[in-house]
C-alpha cells in the first residue's frame, strides 16, 4: 500500500464504531428527555387530581358557568355600559380588560415620547439638561414603582383642591375642571353630518401622504428639500375644519356640571387612573431613557464623524446615520418594558382603579368564587397580551435587523 | 546611508510632478490644543498651498492625527488660527459648515455607514448637503466609484466588503462632495499588506489629478513617490519638514535620524 505513489487512490476504511450503550451520547439525551417529560407530566397530574379530589370535598364545582351570573355591583370606572344587577361577570371581566388595555396604551405611548425625550437629554452637552435627565432617571428608578404609584396618589390628594373649589383649566370658561376626585372634561357628541368630517380627514390624509410622496421625488429629481411639516399640518386642519363648518357643525360638547355633590356629564378620570398613569410613565421612561441612551452610545464614534467630515449638520447626523443604527439596539428593551407597562398597571388594585385585577380578580372573586378559574383568565390575558406585544414588536425588529450591518 | 539612498533610488523613478500653485490653501497660525492637561500640539505654524501633497509622519501619541483632525474641526484647538481656502474656523457655524464640504477625509477604520449601500454612503452628502438631485448623484457616485475600481459593488453593504475595498469606497465618499482639500488618517494602518497597494494607488491617482492632500501615513515608500514636503512630528512640535529626499536621505534633527532607523 503505497500512500499514492502510484497514483491510484488507496482505499480508506471507515474506522468500526465502538458501541458502548451507557456512554453514548444520543442514547444519554434521549433518556433525559424521557426523564424530564415523565417529571413534569407526573407534577401536572398530581396537582390536577388533588385539586379536584379537594374541591369535591368541599362541594365546590369547576367550570365558567358563574360567568352567565349577575354581577351585584357596580365597577367605578368603565369604558362601556354597566347596569349592577343586570349585566354579568362576563361583562365585569370584558371591562376590566377594557381598564388594563386603556391606562396600558395610554402609558406605552406617554413613556415612549418621555423616555426618548430623556435618553436624548442625558447625551446632550448641555450640563443642566443632562444632568436634570439624569436625576430623573435615577429618581424613577430607584423607588419601588409601588410607593411611586401611592406617592403619585396621595400627593394629587395633597395638591389638588377640593370639589367645591375645583380648579377651572380653562381659565374661568367652566369648561374643564381638576379637584381630588379627578379630572373632569367635555365630552363630544356626535351630530348627524360628522362623518363627512371623518370622510374629509381620511381624504386629507390620503393628501398629505401624496404630498410627502410629491416632496421625496422632487428632492430625488431637483435636490431641493420642501418643507413637510407645515405644509402637511395645513392640509389635515384646514380641509377637514372647512367641511366641518359647512355641515354645520354636527359636533356639540357634554360640558361637566357641578350639581349637588359632584360634577354631572362630560367625562372623568378618576384621582387613581391619573395618578397611575403619571406613576407608570415616569417609572419606566426612565428606563427607556437608558436604553435608548445605551443604544445611541452603541453607535461607533466614527460614524458620526465621518458623517460630519462629509459635511452633514448635527441633526441630519442624528437622524440619517446615529438614530438608524441605534434602532435596532433600542427596540428589544423596548419591547420587554411595553410588556412591563401591561403587566405593571395591574399595581393598580394597590389605589382602586378598576383594572383587570381589582375589578375580577378580586371584587369578582370574593362575590363569586371560583377562584381557578378566575385568577387562570386572569393570567392568560397577560400572557395572551404580552405575547401579542412582543410578537408585533419581533416582526419589526426582524425588518430592522434585515438591513445588513 | 548608502542602503537608504539605494533604496530611494528604486522607489521614486516616477516620482510625480507637482503643479503648486501661490495660492494658500491651509494656513495653521500657532496652533495650541490641550487634552485636559495634556499639551498635544505645541506653536504649529504650518502653511499649505494648493495643490501640495504633504505627507506627516511620526512616532504615536506625537499629535499627527490630531493636527490634522483639527483643521475640519472633528477637533477644537484652544489657541492659534487656522484658515482654510480664506475662511477662518472660528465659533461661526456657517463657517464650520463651509470648511466641512471643502474638505474631505478618510479615516483609518473607514467609518462607512453599515446600514446604507455603498451607493447611499456615497450619495447620502451630495444629497442632504449639496442638494443635489439624486439622479445627479447616484451617476457622480458612479463615476467615483469607476475611479476606485469599485463600480460592481454599489448596491452591497459596506460589511460585504474586504478592508481594502471599504477604504477606496471611504475615498469616493469624500470625493463625492468635491472637496478642494483631502485628508487622510492613516488609511492604510487597519489593512492587510495586500490591500495597502490597492488603496495606494487609488491615493497616487487622486495626487496625481493635483488635489491638496495632507496625508498621516508610515507607507514611506509613498511618501517619497507623492510628497511634496514629509513633516515629522514628535511630543506635539513639527520637529523637522524638508522635501522628501532631503527628509529621508539627510535627516537633519537627531529624533528624526533615530525613527527613521527604525522604521525603515
Amino acid at each position: 500500500m503505497a500512500t499514492g505513489v502510484s497514483g491510484s487512490e488507496a482505499v480508506r476504511v471507515k474506522p468500526q464504531e465502538k458501541f458502548n450503550f451507557f456512554q453514548d451520547e444520543r442514547v444519554r439525551s434521549v433518556f433525559f428527555q424521557i426523564l424530564t417529560v415523565a417529571i413534569v407530566g407526573w407534577l401536572a397530574w398530581f396537582l390536577a387530581s388533588n385539586t379536584a379530589q379537594n374541591l369535591d370535598k368541599r362541594g365546590l364545582s369547576f367550570g365558567f358557568e358563574f360567568l352567565d351570573l349577575v354581577a351585584p355591583f357596580d365597577p367605578d370606572f368603565k369604558l362601556i355600559s354597566f347596569t349592577a344587577g343586570v349585566d354579568t361577570y362576563w361583562r365585569i371581566f370584558i371591562i376590566g380588560i377594557l381598564n388594563t388595555l386603556y391606562i396600558s396604551f395610554l402609558a406605552i405611548i406617554g413613556m415612549s415620547f418621555l423616555g426618548f425625550s430623556l435618553g436624548i437629554m442625558r447625551l446632550s452637552n448641555n450640563w443642566l439638561i443632562s444632568k436634570v435627565a439624569l436625576a430623573y432617571v435615577e429618581i424613577a428608578r430607584n423607588v419601588p414603582l409601588l410607593i411611586q404609584i401611592i406617592f403619585w396618589y396621595s400627593v394629587i390628594y395633597a395638591v389638588l383642591p377640593r370639589l367645591k373649589q375645583s380648579l377651572d383649566l380653562s381659565f374661568g370658561a367652566e369648561l374643564a375642571f381638576l379637584n381630588i376626585r379627578g379630572l373632569y372634561v367635555p365630552w363630544p357628541v356626535l351630530g348627524d353630518l360628522l362623518w363627512m368630517t371623518f370622510l374629509a380627514l381620511a381624504i386629507a390624509a390620503i393628501a398629505t401622504y401624496l404630498f410627502r410622496r410629491w416632496v421625496q421625488k422632487r428632492q430625488d429629481l431637483t435636490g431641493k428639500s420642501f418643507p413637510l411639516l407645515l405644509p402637511s399640518a395645513a392640509i389635515l386642519i384646514i380641509f377637514p375644519g372647512l367641511v366641518f363648518l359647512l355641515t354645520g357643525s354636527p359636533l356639540s360638547w357634554d360640558i361637566p356640571e357641578l350639581k349637588g355633590f359632584n360634577f354631572v356629564g362630560g367625562a372623568s378620570l378618576p384621582r387613581a387612573f391619573i395618578a397611575l398613569l403619571i406613576a407608570l410613565i415616569f417609572y419606566h421612561s426612565a428606563y427607556l431613557a437608558e436604553a435608548v441612551r445605551a443604544g445611541i452610545l452603541s453607535v461607533n464614534k466614527g460614524q458620526g464623524e465621518a458623517a460630519m467630515a462629509i459635511g452633514l449638520r448635527p441633526n441630519k447626523v442624528f437622524s440619517l446615520v446615529t438614530i438608524p443604527q441605534a434602532m435596532p439596539a433600542i427596540v428589544p428593551p423596548m419591547i420587554s418594558l411595553w410588556m412591563n407597562v401591561v403587566k405593571n398597571s395591574s399595581l393598580a388594585t394597590a389605589i382602586g382603579y378598576a383594572d383587570l385585577v381589582a375589578v375580577y380578580m378580586q371584587t369578582s372573586l370574593n362575590t363569586a368564587g371560583h377562584a381557578i378559574e378566575i385568577v387562570g383568565m386572569t393570567m392568560g390575558f397577560y400572557m395572551i397580551t404580552s405575547l401579542t406585544i412582543s410578537g408585533l414588536l419581533n416582526i419589526y425588529n426582524k425588518r430592522v435587523q434585515l438591513v445588513e450591518r | 546611508m548608502s542602503n537608504s539612498k539605494t533604496q530611494q533610488d528604486q522607489n521614486t523613478p516616477d516620482k510625480l510632478s507637482s503643479a503648486i500653485s501661490s495660492e494658500i490653501m491651509i494656513e495653521l497660525g500657532t496652533v495650541n490644543k490641550w487634552y485636559g492637561a495634556f499639551h498635544v500640539l505645541k506653536d504649529i505654524n504650518l502653511v499649505v498651498h494648493k495643490g501640495e501633497r504633504i505627507v506627516v509622519c511620526g512616532p504615536s501619541g506625537s499629535g499627527k492625527s490630531t493636527l490634522i483632525r483639527c483643521i475640519n474641526h472633528l477637533e477644537e484647538h484652544q489657541e492659534g488660527s487656522i484658515v482654510v481656502d480664506g475662511i477662518t474656523l472660528d465659533k461661526n457655524l456657517k463657517n464650520l459648515d463651509h470648511i466641512r464640504t471643502e474638505v474631505g477625509m478618510v479615516f483609518q477604520s473607514f467609518n462607512l455607514f453599515p446600514h446604507l449601500t455603498i451607493l447611499e454612503n456615497l450619495t447620502l452628502g451630495p444629497i442632504w448637503v449639496r442638494k443635489m438631485p439624486k439622479a445627479e448623484a447616484n451617476a457622480n457616485a458612479m463615476k467615483y466609484l469607476e475611479r476606485v475600481k469599485i463600480p460592481d459593488q454599489a448596491d452591497k453593504f459596506p460589511g460585504q466588503l474586504s478592508g481594502g475595498q471599504q477604504q477606496r469606497v471611504a475615498i469616493a465618499r469624500s470625493l463625492c462632495m468635491n472637496p478642494k482639500i483631502m485628508l487622510f488618517d492613516e488609511p492604510t494602518s487597519a489593512l492587510d499588506p495586500e490591500m495597502i497597494k490597492e488603496v495606494l494607488d487609488v491615493m497616487v491617482e487622486l495626487a496625481d489629478t493635483g488635489m491638496t492632500m495632507i496625508v498621516v501615513t508610515h507607507e514611506m515608500g509613498f511618501a517619497k513617490t507623492i510628497a511634496d514636503r514629509v513633516i515629522f512630528m514628535d511630543q506635539g512640535d513639527i520637529v523637522e519638514e524638508n522635501e522628501p529626499n532631503e527628509f529621508f536621505g539627510n535627516p537633519q534633527h537627531e529624533r528624526t535620524q533615530l525613527f527613521l532607523s527604525q522604521i525603515l
